[in-house]
């Protein structure tokens, strides 16, 4: 045993000599505690429930006196805008309005957690125009009032050549507060040249022979889904106790050493470099990529489909600029060049014809790149593709809480 | 006169307190009276759309605690273990830029220092790049076979705890270096003069007088460390979270306020108690003296 000096002993367990106003701080600490105390039971933080269903008159109220300014500040996630901004030129072109294009949204999660302070505030987000995923966030803010009632008046082109499919959805009806931006599906991606089997289901990614070489989404709703296929739940129509059961496989798979990582938007990266084999992917993100050894694969248990919608803040300072964008992106022949960069699946079904009139005329690569695209069942799937896919649940806030508390520590190892 | 003297005596008694008013009311406003809302906030239960009532529900630490402890003991694990590698990284390049720097100290320091001026994620995220799988120090190390196939740095404990030293570094470097620089170089030669080898006149003279330095860089490395999650998120795996991650997710993308507030009193209690068992076990006159400088 070594020698403690007691000493040190003493310095750490007493305390120190008292000084001579000792008593006048007592009674200054009591105050601060009594106070604190107080504060302690007086504050807590007020609901904030909005209106999550609008009427002719809200829209009326929030349209009243706005007008176009010129200008439009656009939050994104990225890759879903050719790299020379050639959509957003045109647009500029079109209407004379500049458009400020930002790619800040990388998880919803984390955007909501961004927006939701100075939204609940009042306050401008700096954005007049948000694109997000149909999901628990966006969920949050049609019910917390934070988004602008859309006047359908100003979204001729909207109503004209939407797909069928993508008007009045369940998570919005009747487009009170969103209008589709592209969908998209979240399937599988795995490098060829390291994986030599065909990947055709999810529970390949739970296969112990690939240990440490597979990636999955972070997103505790995109995980969740995984698990719940992977187990024959559709997970539209799951329960709390079937969360319990895909919870406990997906803890398996992240315990036995399989998951390398949980990703947010850098899978892309770590499967085209082979950090991983395989991983959770989205479609459009894998078609865009250059490298020709990544596939994607809707695997065979079903995929989820989910649409990333555009939606204006509440305190947008442009709202009007924003509304004109939305609208403009109707038309198809505005459309097509997005569609042909991002390769996720239009809400715009008459850029098909446009696109493949451009093949038609086109030679060489780009011949076969547009035709391929055409005929992609993964821009323009088929009905039956379509029944094939499966949607996010709809989570009250108390079904959300309990999710959130089964899912959310999965990635964080816990 | 008399009226004057008085005058004048008043104003000398006022000043200290109007001295210290503007940085009590920054205090006020954002230290105590946040700490307070966060402290009510950890009590709290409820939800983002209805809304959070105090309910005092002391399960927020429980809960917090259970689900969530071994996240606490690998981020203490890993702000130790950081900040050991900051002292050995730190103190020879201190010492050396100090006593053999000559006229050009300064600008050993700037070299030194120069990465920082890049922003803490932009660098944490170029690591990813040197240290992927195939990529260019690594590939190469595989192919000549000195690396098995299966040996990757990324989304492991290590590349977290080398992210970390790597970030923290300069905190540590800095203060070390300020405490052997004004080590008066003849209190070496008197050492050398009383026959003293160099390494006795480095450990009996150099070194004690340093350890100041090295106090506070452990205490400016070692808190930072530990609360640190960007590391953990770009450099590590699923078993490499730490309390910051978890507390950052459970704030912005859960909005369960109640539970991170709970978390980071947690985190801030054992920190506290941990560096007030430092500051009296080595003396805190020295440590607040040399953090001071």
């Amino acid at each position: 045993m070594t020698h403690i000096d007691p000493a040190l002993l003493r310095g750490l367990t007493r305390p120190r000599l008292a000084r001579s106003d000792a008593s006048r701080r007592d009674v200054l600490r009591l105050m601060g505690a009594a106070g604190a105390g107080l504060a302690l039971s007086a504050c807590g933080v007020k609901g904030q429930g909005g209106k999550a269903n609008v009427d002719q008159s809200d829209v009326q109220k929030y349209w009243a006196g706005k007008a176009k300014t010129g200008k439009l500040n656009w939050a994104n996630w990225p890759g879903y805008m050719q790299d020379d901004h050639a959509t957003i030129k045109a647009f500029e072109k079109a209407t004379g309005i500049k458009v400020t294009y930002k790619e800040v949204i990388q998880e919803s999660g984390p955007w909501f957690g961004k927006i939701q302070a100075p939204l609940a505030a009042g306050q401008s987000i700096g954005f007049d125009l948000m694109v997000m995923t149909n999901g628990i966030q966006l969920e949050k803010c049609r019910q917390l009032g934070y988004l602008a009632p859309l006047d359908p008046s100003r979204l001729k082109n909207f109503a004209a050549n939407a797909g069928a499919g993508f008007k009045n959805p369940s998570y919005d009806p009747g487009n009170a507060f969103t209008i589709p931006y592209e969908s998209g599906i979240t399937g599988i991606a795995y490098n060829t040249k390291y994986v030599k089997d065909e990947i055709t289901s999810i529970a390949q990614l739970f296969d112990p022979k690939y240990k440490g070489k597979v990636g999955m989404m972070g997103d505790s709703q995109e995980l969740g889904n995984f698990g719940m296929f992977l187990l024959g739940i559709d997970p539209e129509k799951s329960t709390p106790a079937d969360w319990e059961k895909a919870a406990a496989k997906l803890r398996e798979q992240r315990d036995k050493g399989i998951v390398r990582k949980y990703y947010t938007q850098d899978y892309v990266d770590a499967v085209s470099k082979g950090d991983v084999w395989m991983t959770m992917a989205w479609s459009g993100d894998v078609y865009s990529l250059t490298s020709p050894d990544v596939k994607f694969v809707v695997p065979r248990e079903g995929g989820t489909i989910w649409t990333d919608n555009m939606c204006i803040p509440k305190t947008a300072e442009n709202p009007v600029d924003a509304l004109t964008l939305m609208d403009w992106l109707y038309v198809p022949a505005n459309n097509a060049p997005l569609t042909e960069f991002v390769n996720y699946i239009t809400p715009v079904p008459g850029t098909q014809q446009i696109i493949a009139a451009e093949a038609a005329k086109a030679t060489g690569d780009e011949k076969k790149e547009l035709t391929r695209l055409s005929t992609s069942p993964l821009v323009y799937p088929s009905p039956a593709d379509m029944a094939r896919l499966r949607h996010y649940r709809r989570l009250t806030q108390a079904e959300e809480t309990q999710y959130q508390k089964i899912f959310e520590p999965i990635a964080k190892g816990s | 006169m008399a009226g004057g003297l008085g005058r004048a005596r008043g104003r000398g008694r006022f000043t200290p307190y109007l001295l210290v008013l503007p940085s009590g009311l920054w205090l006020l406003a954002f230290f105590a009276i946040p700490m307070v809302l966060m402290v009510s906030l950890s009590l709290q239960t409820g939800n983002l759309v209805d809304g959070f009532r105090q309910t005092f529900h002391w399960q927020n630490y429980t809960d917090g605690l259970s689900t969530y402890g071994d996240k606490f003991g690998r981020s203490l694990w890993y702000g130790l273990l950081a900040t050991v590698a900051c002292i050995v990284l730190a103190y020879p390049a201190a010492y050396w830029i100090a006593f053999r720097g000559g006229r050009h100290k300064s600008t050993y320091l700037f070299m030194l220092l120069l990465p920082y001026f890049v922003s803490f994620v932009l660098r944490t995220v170029s690591w990813k790049l040197v240290l992927t799988d195939n990529g260019p120090v690594l590939g190469p190390l595989r192919n000549h076979g000195v690396l098995p196939s299966g040996f990757h740095v990324l989304d492991t404990g290590f590349a977290v705890v080398s992210g970390l030293t790597y970030n923290f570094l300069p905190f540590m470097v800095l203060p070390i270096y300020v405490a052997l620089e004004r080590i008066d170089p003849r209190l070496v030669e008197a050492a050398h003069d009383l026959y003293a080898s160099r390494v006795q006149a480095f450990a009996r003279v150099v070194l004690p007088l340093s350890l100041p330095g090295v106090f506070a860089g452990v205490i400016m490395t070692f808190v930072p460390v530990s609360a640190d999650y960007v590391n953990a998120e770009v450099l590590g795996g699923p078993r490499n979270t730490m309390i910051g991650n978890v507390i950052q997710s459970e704030y912005f993308d859960n909005s369960a306020y109640p539970v991170a507030s709970a978390l980071s009193f947690v985190l801030m209690a054992i920190l506290l108690l941990g560096i007030f068992a430092y500051a009296r076990a080595l003396g805190t006159q020295d440590v607040l003296e040399a953090a001071g400088r």
